[in-house]
Order: C-alpha cells, then structure tokens, then sequence
C-alpha cells in the first residue's frame, strides 16, 4: 500500500501546497512550527477539509481526484484529534463502540480487547468522560479511532493539551501502538522530543510547503534544516543489542559502523533500541584517547559544519556511513584546525535509550 | 369554579400548544441547524425574519395573518380554490398563526445549543464512519439535549398565553377557538372575578412550574441570545 498526496489550498493568509509520498508502514510525523500547515495536511487526508484541491491516493483507492472527494465518513481512517473530543452523552465503552459498529473495514480487524487491555482502559469502561482525567481521555480517543481497524492511524498533536506527566504516561503506549497493529500511523508534532521518540521517517513543513523528507535519522543529522539549531540539537540512531556486560551492567548496542557501549537493565538480545545523542555530549579530540573515561570514542570524518551563533559551531561527524551531530565552541574548532573532510575522533560522553 | 366553556377553552389551549411545539420542533430543528452552521453572508435576515415575532406587536402578526388566511388571502384563497375553506377562524388557522408566534422560543434555544456543541463532534463522528444524517441523529441531537428541552418548555408556555393573535385570526368561538387567556379575559369583562381568579392562578403555578423545570435542567439559560 502506498499514500500518494497532492494537494492545494488557497486561502488568501495561507496556502498549502505539496506533493507527497507518504510510506505505507512505522510512524511518520509531519513536524513544523505553529501555523506551518500541518493539521491541514492531516484534515485534508481525512477529508475534512472541503476546499482542498488535488488528490489523493491509498492504495489501490483514489480518496480524491479532481472533480471528487471521497466524504470521510467512507475513508477508512483513525483520527486521533488534539484534544480528546470524546462524545460527552456516551459512556466510555459507548464511545469506543460508536466507531467499532460502523466500520466496514476488509481489513484484519483490531480486536477492541487488546486494544483497550493495551491502553488499559479496562476499568474505566462504564465512565462518562467528564470522569476522566485529560490523559485517561485521549487513551479512550486513541482506542476509539484503532476501533475502526482504519487503513491508517492520523495523529493531531495528540500530547499537545496533555502536562508532561500525562505525556510521559500516553507516549509509551503511542510507541507500542505500531508494533502491535501494524498500520502507518500518521503523527502531527510540534515537540521534537516526541518526533525523536516516535517517528521512523519525517516531514518537515514550512508555510505550507514541504521542506524535507526523510527519516529522522537523516533529517535530524542535516546541517542546512533548522532542526539542527537551537540548544537541544541531538541525533537519533536505530541500534542493535548485541550482548551485555554483567559485571558492569553495560548493554553492547551495534549501529553500521560500530557499537556504543550504554549503562542500564539488560535489553532484550537481537531488539532494535533507539538511541538519541545530544550534539553538546559529543567532544572532538584529533587523537584517539586512550586514558580518558569516556566509553564511547569512534574514529569519524568531518562532513560539515556550521556556525550556531557567534560562539558555537556545529560540527557534523561520520562515523564510517552513519552521521552524528557535535556541537564544540568555535575556539576549539579554530585551536585543532577542524575543516571538512578531516579525520579525528569522536567521543560521545552519554547516550540515552529513547525507547 | 370552572364552566364548561372554560374546560374547553383550557383543551384547545392545550392542543393548540402541544401541536404548535411538535410543528415547531419538526420544522425548527433543521431552520436552527443551518442557521447556526451556516456561513452565508445574508443569514442575518432570515435571523431577523424568524426573531421578529418578540418584538412584533401580535395584533400585527395575527392582522397580516388574517389577510393571507382569509378567503381572498393567498393561502386562505388557495385553501378555497382546493376545495377547502378559509383558514381565518378555524383551529387550524390558529396552529398556523401559533407556528409563527411562537417559532423564535422554539428555534432560538435550538439554534444556541447547535452553535455551542462546535464543529467537532460532528467531524469526530464523520471519522468514526458515521454518515451525516446519522451523526445528525446520534450526535447532535442528543449533544443538544438540554437545547430541546428549552425549545419544547418555552415554545409550548408561550403558545399557551397567546391573546392578540388568537383574538385576530381565530376570533372568539366557544368550544371552536376560544383559548383559555381569552376566556379570562371574557370573565374579567363580565366582572366573573372568581372564575378570573381560578383560571389564572392556575396558568400561573403551570408557567412557574414548566421555566423551574428548565431552569434546574439547564444552568445557563436565556430566553433571547444576546
């Protein structure tokens, strides 16, 4: 199945334009400042938007063509809304059912009970949602949308009302979601710290258009986004756990071009973990060293770099294919002599496991 | 204590009331939709048209109604011309004349209750696979609840008091078309103070106890949307 958009908006303040391949599988977020267009996006594939132009494809299904719009209610789709929206007059287990009882999805259906013993929902049925409290809610909204067994998941800042206690709460069940299910799940962010959790593959919007695609790997370790500025810069890499050292309770994580070394409870051997590193944790040295406490020291080559302010640079390192982010002050890079294409040595002070 | 007449009277009313709110609820309910979802530039005059009745004196409602019911009116000459008779003095001229009277309490509560539920619901439902006219009927009815329940009190206590229109186009047959706030009127003239007394204190405890009923079910409630 593959997602193919292309759609045009004209409203005088805001226009949207853009043509899209969305892939058919993991968690795609369509990530951009406030006003940049991305609930519209979102709306417009689940066509609740009535003056979106263009088309749109699913599959085998054309949802929208020129002179046709397949009305919502016939798009086989989860919506998951920013704020809960739950129906007030209906009790939790009615409102979950609403959604279940008028699907007619072909689909492989979703069964409503490991649904709601995922989100743990199962005490909560014969409640009215105004006995709820805001994350408990938008779980019953997350369920309610999985109960249609949609073709795919859409996702509108589903975290954004949430403090970051409940945040803390949904975001596992979020990640647990796609590995249950296996439906694209389409997720609408401002926050990149959820974009780092979640996404495998990225869009990034600005004023409507589209400024990157790509997976969060490699987006977030490009120097010409603006994903790589600010203070919280940071890559993320997928890795593999390939063995753990008791003694010193260090799980061994395998990535293209070697393996970092983490602390932390054993991870399941053979698993995929998601690794974030910040780009302020990784220091440069031009010779491998050798007393020094840091695990973590991976020959690299410099690919880029770019000033961050006036006293910063930021430094982007390949450690044989696999791009990492250092952010150094400009007197060091001027003291070592750092330039594109030089060989030096990257040591990355912490990882931290995402997932 | 009650005359006979009097029994009458308070039956019409009643009828008259009850249809006229089950008229107005069937009708008013999809005026008060697309008035309060629509984005048409020109809504205002069909707001205005609809609302004029709170301020219109009702001898002047009932006056134009008379002229179209009657038989050389548009509708009162239509009636003749299919055969039937004129509308003017009958109790189906007084439904139609209630229907207009009353239809600002019926659709104006409705109209606020579709506006404050917000586009969302319905949209929550649309992805939920719910056609239109189905989350129609699961979702906004039932989200505008205390909505209709406003329109059904208030549209019915208002058609119950109606005086100057009923005076105008239903004249003032016993037994036919005389209503009950008629039939005090008529006692107060022939100085019948108790029976005065008896009908009106009875009217009075019947309105109180419709507005309480509303006013617990709804906390914010207002008779005209400011």
């Amino acid at each position: 199945m593959s997602i193919e958009a292309q759609f045009y908006i004209d409203r005088g303040d805001f226009s949207l334009d853009i043509n899209i391949n969305i892939p058919s599988s993991g968690v795609t977020a369509i990530f951009g400042a406030s006003g940049c267009g991305k609930t519209t996006l979102l709306r417009a594939i689940a066509g609740l938007e009535p003056d979106c132009q263009g088309s749109l494809t699913v599959g085998d299904e054309q949802w929208q063509s020129k002179h046709y719009s397949l009305p919502p209610h016939k798009r086989s789709i989860g919506y998951v809304f920013q704020e809960p929206s739950l129906f007030s007059h209906l009790n939790v287990q009615e409102n979950l059912d609403y959604g279940r009882k008028r699907s007619h999805s072909s689909r492989s259906k979703i069964s409503l009970k490991h649904t709601i013993q995922l989100l743990d929902l199962g005490h909560l049925l014969d409640r009215k949602p105004h006995q709820l409290s805001g994350g408990e809610q938008q779980r019953v909204a997350i369920a309610r949308a999985l109960a249609v067994s949609p073709a795919m998941l859409l996702l509108d800042e589903p975290l954004a009302a949430l403090d970051m206690l409940r945040k803390q709460e949904i975001l596992p069940y979020l990640d647990s979601l796609q590995k249950e299910f296996k439906i694209p799940l389409l997720y609408v962010s401002h926050s990149r710290e959820e974009v780092a959790h979640l996404a495998d593959y990225l869009i990034l919007l600005d004023k409507g258009r589209i400024q990157a695609t790509g997976s969060v790997t490699e987006l977030f370790s490009r120097l010409d986004l603006p994903l790589a500025y600010g203070s919280k810069t940071e890559t993320v890499i997928t890795a593999k756990v390939i063995g753990y050292d008791k003694e010193f309770e260090l799980n061994f994580l395998d990535f293209s071009s070697g393996y970092f070394s983490v602390i932390g409870k054993p991870l399941s051997l053979g698993s995929h973990t998601r690794l974030q590193i910040l780009a302020r944790d990784v220091s440069i040295t031009l010779e491998h060293q050798s007393k020094t406490s840091i695990l973590n020291i991976f020959p690299a080559i410099i690919d880029d770099m770019r000033n961050e302010g006036s006293a910063q640079i930021t430094v982007r390192l390949m450690i044989g294919t696999m791009a990492i982010l250092a952010r150094i002050t400009r007197k060091s890079a001027s003291d070592l002599g750092l330039t594109i294409g030089l060989c030096v040595y990257a040591q990355v002070k912490t990882v931290a496991l995402l997932s | 204590m009650l005359t006979e007449n009097d029994v009458y009277a308070l039956w019409i009313t009643l009828k008259l009331a009850s249809i006229t709110t089950i008229i107005l609820l069937i009708i008013g309910t999809p005026i008060a939709w697309w008035l309060a979802k629509s984005r048409w530039r020109y809504k205002f005059l069909i707001e205005a048209v609809i609302a004029l009745p709170l301020v219109l004196p009702p001898t002047v409602l009932g006056f134009y109604l008379l002229i179209a019911l009657g038989p050389h009116g548009p509708i009162g000459g239509m009636m003749q011309a299919l055969g039937g008779q004129s509308l003017a003095f009958t109790f189906t001229g007084l439904v139609i004349g209630s229907v207009f009277y009353s239809m600002p309490f019926v659709i104006q509560p409705l109209q606020n209750a579709f506006y404050a539920m917000g586009t969302r619901p319905m949209e929550v439902a649309a992805t939920l696979g719910a056609s239109p006219l189905n989350r129609f009927f699961t979702i906004a009815i039932p989200l505008a609840r205390s909505g209709f329940l406003t329109a059904t009190v208030l549209g019915f206590a208002h058609t119950l008091g109606e005086f100057g229109v009923v005076l105008m186009i239903g004249g003032n047959i016993p037994g036919a078309t005389q209503v009950i706030s008629i039939a005090i009127y008529d006692h107060v003239e022939a100085l019948e103070y108790t029976q005065a007394h008896w009908i009106s204190g009875s009217l009075l405890l019947l309105s109180f106890f419709m507005l309480m009923m509303v006013y617990a079910f709804n906390r914010r409630f207002m008779v005209v949307r400011t």
